[in-house]
């Protein structure tokens, strides 16, 4: 049986490196691309068009149109073979109109699959709503687990929760993705799972704990008998649910992929560090208490 | 009598299944309106001189917004109140969401007041001068003269005093006026009768202007005494304008000016096309997770599968209990745990492997795995619905949607995975088709 335990400083440095790098990436994006993360609209307010003109069209096409309106810093992305995403500052609903009515005429039909504008302040405040989901969610997960197994464990799982956190966010500003309101749902979700794969191993390493003869035992070694036994459950499990994030990866469309994207390195993260820091760090706390 | 119990179980199952089928043929979910087209709209109350935002103005507010969308017609319209200065309106379906956002978002002010043509001249008077030369609320303003559409000049005019608003109004009617333009008709209340009747007596061949939202409208002059309170706003209005005035006269002004802070307008194309992409990936996600369950657990994987059939309808049977509404994430939150449903049988399955090693009998390992895995299935279940009720406090529309989907997920499939799948292992016991542990049909 290989010992997990044993190669703690592997995964801590494996884990160490990628948060670094995750943190370097979203200090880089703060002073080259100017923000953090690519932030829609969601968080910053503007206005979004999300266009199927009946013709295949290039973005060249309609920055061209675009341009005359003066409107500067308009975002064009191309979503499909006739489908066009814009992003642009707030627009009043008759300037919107007139950019869609015009962009119909000159390139031969349009129709508006969805147009969203999002007022600056409700953006910021939403900002401040996803740092709350985060604490509040990760306080809830701790009391709930000091008050099944004791604070240590709590500790551990939420340590590993916002390692993947901040991973998957470091990696969505590696690929610049845009970030809307879905992200923070993706995290909490990534949270959620993550921490129901760290608790059925702390389930283990609880019974084992019981077991008689178990004082006996080096903690390390029980630790590393638990994450063993519960191998199959964690490789499987993580297995059927990427299967559904990768289906709809594929298959979804454009509207839901970066949220996919997002579960899927979550998700895995939140496999790993179930087995590799949660439950070294429980041992690493446990030899520290001694 | 294991026949009998047997029997028991399979009415069961078949309850369950016939129960959820009935209520979703009965109650269809509710589809958001990120899935069925729509428009979503948040209005923010805007404090005036007079009228502050406050828990009264804004509940006059939603009410007067309410009578607006009730005289369009959509149909299951949401109408809340948000915080303490704004209003959400959700339109599902509507064809022509711009028009609805300028129906509503109008503050829809009429005032009729007392006025007189300016002289020559008064167009260079200060604001000041003008105040001393026609009274304190006088003041300065242009009545435009429209042809077809275009302002062709600008006659100066002085606005005194305010006689009547549109609360006067009794009713307000479509109507064609003399040249066979459309126009809006009205009838004043009897106060307002009065008052009208008062006006127009000493105000002869002086104008009245109409004023909509601090627009003129047009500035009529006061040929003869209008007593019966009765009379008629013409413009240059096209059918529609017509229409939409009628309706925002009817249910009144708005207490206070409200600004546009959100729009979210989906087109019927869009949510189409996302619930058939889902459907897609979500079939090959189920079929997929279904061999892999059957290849690695045999029977009891079958038994999962099964089970896991029986929680699609029952989750989407609760929601449409409980009038939630399915958005896009919602679905891709419904598909994910259709992929976590399976943990808890993945966890009792594994949890069988290793009873069974131990050597003990078919149903002893059976009761032990489900007893010994129940612990860790409902620790890491509630934690996981602790994240997703913070989601569901915090999040907003559509976020909503999802944290609910996914709540009722982890609940549902708990019951499934535990209970149903329980039943139907100790049935495969029970009807002898589980005799033994050696058998192909379980996984060592």
């Amino acid at each position: 049986m290989f010992d997990i335990i044993k190669k703690t400083r592997v995964w801590f440095l494996f884990s160490g490196t990628l948060i670094v790098l995750s943190i370097v990436t979203l200090m880089f994006n703060g002073m080259v691309r100017g923000k953090v993360l690519n932030f829609g609209i969601d968080f910053t307010g503007g206005t979004l068009l999300n266009l199927r003109f009946t013709q295949p069209v290039s973005v060249g096409q309609v920055r061209e149109v675009l341009d005359t309106y003066k409107l500067g810093g308009a975002g064009i992305q191309k979503s499909g073979e006739k489908d066009i995403l814009i992003r642009f500052e707030p627009l009043e609903t008759e300037v919107r109109q007139k950019i869609v009515d015009d962009l119909g005429q000159k390139l031969g039909g349009v129709e508006l699959l969805e147009a969203d504008t999002i007022g600056p302040v409700i953006g910021s405040e939403l900002r401040y709503q996803a740092i709350w989901a985060l604490i509040l969610a990760s306080a809830g997960i701790l009391i709930y687990l000091s008050f099944r197994f004791e604070f240590i464990y709590a500790a551990a799982g939420v340590v590993a929760l916002l390692h993947d956190a901040i991973i998957t966010t470091g990696f969505m500003a590696l690929l610049f993705r845009n970030v809307d309101i879905t992200f923070i749902a993706g995290i909490l979700t990534i949270l959620g799972y993550s921490i129901n794969d760290t608790v059925v191993i702390f389930d283990r390493i609880r019974e084992n704990l019981k077991r008689p003869g178990a004082q006996k035992k080096k903690f390390s070694e029980l630790v590393n008998q638990s994450l063993w036994e519960t191998m199959a459950r964690s490789i499987n499990t993580v297995l059927t649910v990427i299967v559904m994030v990768l289906m709809l990866l594929i298959f979804g469309g454009e509207n839901i992929r970066d949220f996919c994207l997002l579960l899927l390195v979550g998700f895995t993260l939140g496999a790993y560090s179930s087995i590799f820091i949660a439950s070294p760090l429980v041992v690493l706390w446990e030899r520290g208490k001694k | 009598m294991r026949k009998n119990i047997n029997q028991l179980r399979i009415l069961i199952i078949l309850a369950i299944i016939g129960a959820s089928i009935f209520i979703l043929m009965k109650f269809p979910i509710n589809l958001g309106l990120d899935l069925q087209g729509g428009t979503r709209l948040v209005f923010e109350g805007q404090d005036t001189e007079k009228v502050k935002v406050s828990d009264d103005s804004m509940a006059g507010v939603a009410a007067v917004i309410r009578g607006r969308i009730d005289a369009l017609g959509v149909t299951e319209p949401l109408i809340q109140r948000k915080g303490k200065s704004q209003v959400i309106v959700e339109l599902p379906g509507i064809k022509d969401p711009d028009r609805a956002i300028k129906l509503i978002g109008d503050t829809a002010l009429l005032e009729f007041v007392e006025a007189e043509w300016a002289p020559a001249g008064a167009a260079e008077l200060t604001p000041e001068k003008i105040k001393e030369f026609y009274g304190k609320d006088a003041r300065l303003a242009k009545v435009p003269e429209m042809r077809d559409n275009v302002v062709v000049s600008e006659r100066p005019i002085i606005l005194k005093q305010t006689a009547l608003t549109g609360s006067d109004l009794k009713i307000a009617y479509p109507q064609i006026d003399e040249y066979g333009n459309p126009s809006v008709g009205f009838e004043l209340n009897p106060d307002g009768s009065k008052i009208f009747a008062e006006l127009t007596s000493r105000h002869i061949e002086k104008p009245i202007a109409i004023i909509l939202d601090n627009k003129i409208i047009s500035a009529p002059n006061v040929k003869t005494p209008i007593t019966e309170g009765k009379g008629i706003i013409t413009g240059n209005f096209t059918p529609e304008e017509v229409k939409d005035m009628v309706i925002k006269l009817k249910a009144g002004a708005l207490p206070l000016p409200i600004k546009m802070v959100e729009t979210r307008i989906v087109g019927p194309t869009l949510g189409r096309d996302s619930i058939d992409r889902s459907t897609v990936a979500g079939v090959i996600g189920f079929i997929l997770i279904i061999f892999f369950m059957i290849l690695y657990y045999r029977l009891p994987g079958f038994l999962a599968d099964l089970a896991l059939g029986i929680y699609i309808f029952a989750t989407l049977a609760v929601l449409s209990l409980i009038h939630a509404t399915l958005t896009l994430p919602g679905i891709a939150g419904f598909l994910l745990s259709i992929g976590m449903a399976v943990d808890a049988n993945v966890i009792i399955f594994e949890r069988l492997k290793e009873e069974l090693r131990l050597g003990k009998t078919i149903k002893a390992s059976i009761e032990s795995a489900f007893e010994r895995a129940f612990s860790a299935i409902l620790d890491s279940n509630i934690t996981t619905v602790i994240a997703a009720a913070t989601l569901f406090f915090v999040g907003t529309g559509t976020i909503k949607g999802f944290a609910v989907t996914l709540s009722i997920g982890i609940l549902v499939s708990m019951f499934t995975a535990i209970v149903l799948t329980r039943m139907m292992m100790e049935m495969m016991v029970d009807g002898k088709i589980l005799t033994s542990t050696d058998t192909r049909l379980l996984y060592k």
